[in-house]
């Protein structure tokens, strides 16, 4: 067991831990935040995917070792304006188009869906259907569509 | 009298306002076919399933607040079909209150309930539409005349919007005001007479799920993400074939001794082991060295479950005499019902008493089994329902909390028990293989007969109708028989004037995990079925489109399929190497017809994914449903979406290979359920406004349409009809996981792939 530090959704934590054990389960099961979902442990599924230093990331697969005292980890329940508690423009996209449906992935979606429109626009251009089709979250009860529909919607308003 | 639209129902005894109905009719009258019929167009399944539900739907109840919250436990599971939305909206709508007002959670294990606790086979908002309404009608009586008799009024001259009752003169009363005074002293009879359907405001109206803000927040909690004290995560080591058993654990000491493990022990399904984290669980699953006894399908592969299955099959009668005749055979892979969140469940079993955390759709059947091997009376058992992340059949069984339960009581503490993707592909439940074939006769213009004989597995229904004594019936070798005979003759229907038919099933009893998965036989059986249409609309010259609506018996049918065939621009040029496909089903009162369009042109087919599959892609789809009285459009559209991309799975990508009685699938890169590079990027639904007036299903309703439009479209596209499915089951798109240890490691290089 060793004490890791770092910050999540703009608080300061420590933790001990093995270094070996995945930040999700650190996340999950240590520190009680549990936006982040299993569905796989390796990297596949991407239902746990948050952020670090405001990129994507699947903490399923990355021990917490490698997480180090400057790095800030963004979980779906750190995206919404700490002050106001305004939404981000992704999440009132879902909700505007009703996008969900179990949900279980719908966190990871929203996170990973965020980061793909600041990829394309950083590389200077619209998200297109070539990026959709790279997006490997999966949603077994197939709001594909949906998803698509509220990523451009939420891409005018970021 | 009871007029023809007035229910009965009770008011409660109780502190604040409650009301309870009563069902006092019969199911809904089927619509008149005409032709000779097949028993699913009278008495379909989900009648079935509403008649045995009838004696007891008395029992729904809804309660008033003094905040002037209505609450309902629903007496379902939510897994994503949007129920408990549903059930908002038929409250909100005859108590005159916004849905914010209303409040929906899921009941727990009810055994009084008897067979009103399943949630299945899309029967939910026909078995819920008239107790709830009648309730709720009750209720917002009550209010009312208990505002009138406060203020000495006609309660005929009072208007109530959003709660509030306003008299003529302009006095309000909130009906959370009201509560007590509407609370009745003794539990008594009443009439009520729900609204007409003129009169809805929320009924037909697209409404947002009720539970989306949570989803998006992260809020929205599941099983695992309960914390319930000392319940450790917790996880099985399985064997490396379905169903085999632990001989001996060889480094027992040496596992309980790993960091942050507490508990290893031997149960049924393999070894359980308990630790701080999840993380632990799976080093300690994977250092787990156990001797494994066989298992019950050790000697099964995908080659020798089809032989079975062709030896199995049932003749096919009529002889081709006078006539021209096709023959065909269809073969469907075993695929999975797995949803995203695996099973999983919290049990906490003591010496007198248990508590059980679980998604459940036949809760009261897991709690009597759970009980009865626990040892304990029924009611000792406490079953609570969770919100389920995804269910697809899965769900029906409660196979993680009778484990979890099993594990609780051996070690002697609480446990969250959660399955690893890998044991929910490979030990999971299964939609198992069958084979389809499928005989017509037809002569001058007209289709003499049709014959399908369909072969399958032995599906489980091991979960009844939701209650332990026809779940009991369902696992005798008699009963499952009839069971499995009583679903597919009640979901399996003919909508075409196709002269003699019969479909007929035949189950081979293997003893692998099985399960429903959405819609059950249909999408197999009504895919084989339409593309034998296209083949005798081939034949006989006509377009598929022409050929279908000159056989149909249905004008409900005819009308979906010239909507889709409209908005789909049905016939428009495609390039060679792409196609259109049309199909349609009928089921549960609901019809749906689906159009997709296919590229299988080398460059798509062939395209590059990364740990994924290409193949032919479907770039359009158009879903047209009719859903008898739609209550919320916009959860009707999702459950198509959702039909449509299950379909598409089922045609073209998803299946289990089994090898050595083990699927080899073990991740969601190796079972090829639809990802965002195999979804249409044109995708519409047309919801079709009311036509019955009563809502039929809605949940599975166009599964089968689309697997068959996305089989028709591959079939024009390559210029020959399909028999083998999904279509890329017969290469391998992957380098399959060992099966020892069970569970692959979690990768650390997770950092490498950020973006």
């Amino acid at each position: 067991m060793s004490q890791h530090t770092f910050t999540v959704n703009g608080k300061r934590v420590t933790v001990d831990a093995d270094d070996k054990v995945r930040l999700l389960w650190v996340l999950r099961d240590l520190l009680g935040i549990t936006g982040p979902k299993y569905g796989c442990g390796i990297n596949v599924c991407k239902a746990c995917t948050s952020h670090i230093n405001g990129k994507a990331f699947n903490p399923c697969s990355v021990p917490v070792s490698a997480i180090g005292p400057d790095d800030e980890i963004t979980t779906i329940e750190g995206l919404a304006d700490p002050e106001t508690g305004a939404l981000h423009p992704m999440q009132e996209a879902w909700l505007d188009r009703d996008v969900a449906q179990c949900g279980y992935c719908q966190p990871g979606q929203i996170m990973a869906a965020i980061a793909k429109v600041r990829q394309a626009r950083a590389e200077g251009r619209d998200i297109s259907d070539a990026d959709f089709d790279e997006i490997r979250n999966i949603c077994r009860c197939g709001t594909y569509s949906r998803i698509r529909e509220a990523v451009k919607t939420a891409a005018a308003n970021m | 009298m009871v007029g023809r639209r007035r229910f009965l129902g009770y008011l409660l005894a109780a502190p604040t306002l409650a009301v309870a109905a009563e069902i006092t009719g019969s199911a809904p009258a089927a619509a008149a076919i005409p032709s000779p019929p097949q028993p699913a167009d009278l008495f379909d399944l989900t009648d079935a399933v509403i008649a045995a539900q009838l004696p007891t739907a008395n029992l729904i109840t809804i309660q008033l607040g003094a905040d002037g919250t209505a609450s309902f436990a629903l007496p379902r599971a939510e897994v994503g079909q949007g129920i408990t939305t549903t059930a908002a909206m038929l409250i909100a709508e005859e108590m005159d209150l916004p849905l914010g007002k209303i409040s929906v959670t899921l009941a727990d294990a009810r055994p009084e309930l008897v067979f009103n606790q399943l949630t299945g086979s899309s029967t939910s908002v026909r078995t819920l539409w008239q107790p709830v309404r009648t309730a709720a009608a009750i209720a917002r009586a009550r209010l009312l005349a208990t505002a009138a008799r406060q203020w000495s009024v006609d309660s005929g001259s009072l208007a109530v919007h959003d709660g509030v009752i306003t008299s003529p003169t302009g006095r309000t009363a909130t009906y959370g005001s009201l509560a007590v005074a509407a609370a009745s002293q003794t539990t008594e009879q009443v009439a009520a007479e729900p609204k007409a359907a003129g009169s809805f405001r929320i009924i037909g109206k697209p409404t947002t799920r009720i539970d989306a803000l949570e989803a998006v927040t992260g809020r929205k909690q599941f099983t695992m993400d309960l914390q319930v004290p000392d319940a450790k995560p917790t996880m099985v080591c399985r064997p490396p074939t379905i169903n085999g058993t632990v001989r001996a654990v060889r480094n027992l000491a040496e596992v309980k001794a790993m960091p942050g493990v507490t508990d290893v022990v031997t149960v049924s399904s393999g070894v359980a082991v308990r630790a701080e984290t999840f993380g632990q669980c799976i080093d300690a699953v994977r250092a787990l060295k156990v001797d494994w006894g066989p298992g019950t399908v050790g000697g099964e592969s995908d080659a020798s479950v089809e032989r079975k299955l062709r030896a199995a099959a049932l003749p096919l009668a009529v002889p081709p005499v006078l006539t021209q005749s096709i023959d065909a055979e269809f073969v469907f892979a075993f695929a999975s019902n797995s949803a995203l969140e695996t099973n999983c469940a919290i049990a906490d079993v003591r010496a007198d008493r248990a508590e059980i955390w679980s998604g459940l759709k036949s809760p009261i059947v897991a709690q009597e089994q759970i009980a009865t091997m626990l040892g304990l009376p029924i009611p000792a058992v406490k079953v609570h329902v969770v919100t389920g992340g995804g269910s697809f059949g899965r769900k029906l069984f409660g196979d993680a909390a009778l484990e979890a339960a099993e594990i609780s009581k051996k070690i002697g503490k609480p446990v969250k028990l959660m399955w690893h993707r890998a044991d929910d592909a490979r030990h999971g439940r299964t939609h198992p293989m069958c084979l389809s074939r499928v005989r017509v006769n037809h002569a001058l213009g007209n289709v003499v007969s049709y014959e399908q004989r369909h072969t399958s597995v032995t599906t489980d229904f091991g979960h009844g109708l939701g209650e332990i004594l026809t779940a009991v019936a369902a696992k005798l070798p008699v009963g499952d028989i009839g069971f499995s005979q009583t679903v597919f003759m009640l979901s399996t229907s003919m909508p075409y004037n196709f002269g003699a038919t019969t479909q007929l099933l035949n189950e081979v009893p293997l003893k692998f995990h099985t399960a429903s998965m959405r819609n059950v036989y249909s999408p197999n059986v009504v895919c084989a079925r339409e593309l034998i249409v296209d083949q005798l609309a081939a034949r006989m010259g006509q377009d598929p489109l022409t050929f279908r609506r000159g056989f149909l018996k249905d004008d409900r049918l005819r009308a979906v399929l010239d909507k889709v065939a409209e908005v789909g621009d049905w016939g428009r040029a495609m390039p060679a190497g792409m196609a259109q496909g049309i199909a349609l089903h009928h089921e549960y009162k609901s019809v749906s017809a689906v159009l997709m369009e296919i590229d299988c042109r080398p460059e798509t087919v062939n395209r590059k994914v990364r740990n994924g599959v290409a193949g032919p892609r479907i770039t359009k789809a158009v879903a047209v449903v009719d859903a008898g009285l739609p209550i919320n459009p916009k959860g009707l559209e999702a459950q198509t979406i959702g039909c449509v991309n299950d379909g598409i799975a089922l045609a073209l990508t998803s299946s289990l290979h089994i090898d050595k009685g083990l699927p080899l699938e073990a991740s969601w890169d190796n079972y090829f359920y639809t990802r965002q590079w195999n979804t249409p990027p044109e995708m519409e639904v047309v919801v079709m406004p009311a036509t019955t007036g009563e809502p039929g299903g809605a949940g599975e309703l166009a599964v089968a349409s689309s697997f068959a439009a996305a089989a028709c479209a591959y079939g024009r596209a390559v210029g020959r009809m399909p028999t083998r499915f999904p279509i890329n089951h017969e290469t391998l798109g992957f380098e399959p996981k060992p099966t020892v240890p069970p569970v692959p490691e979690s990768p650390v290089d997770g950092l490498a792939y950020t973006f």
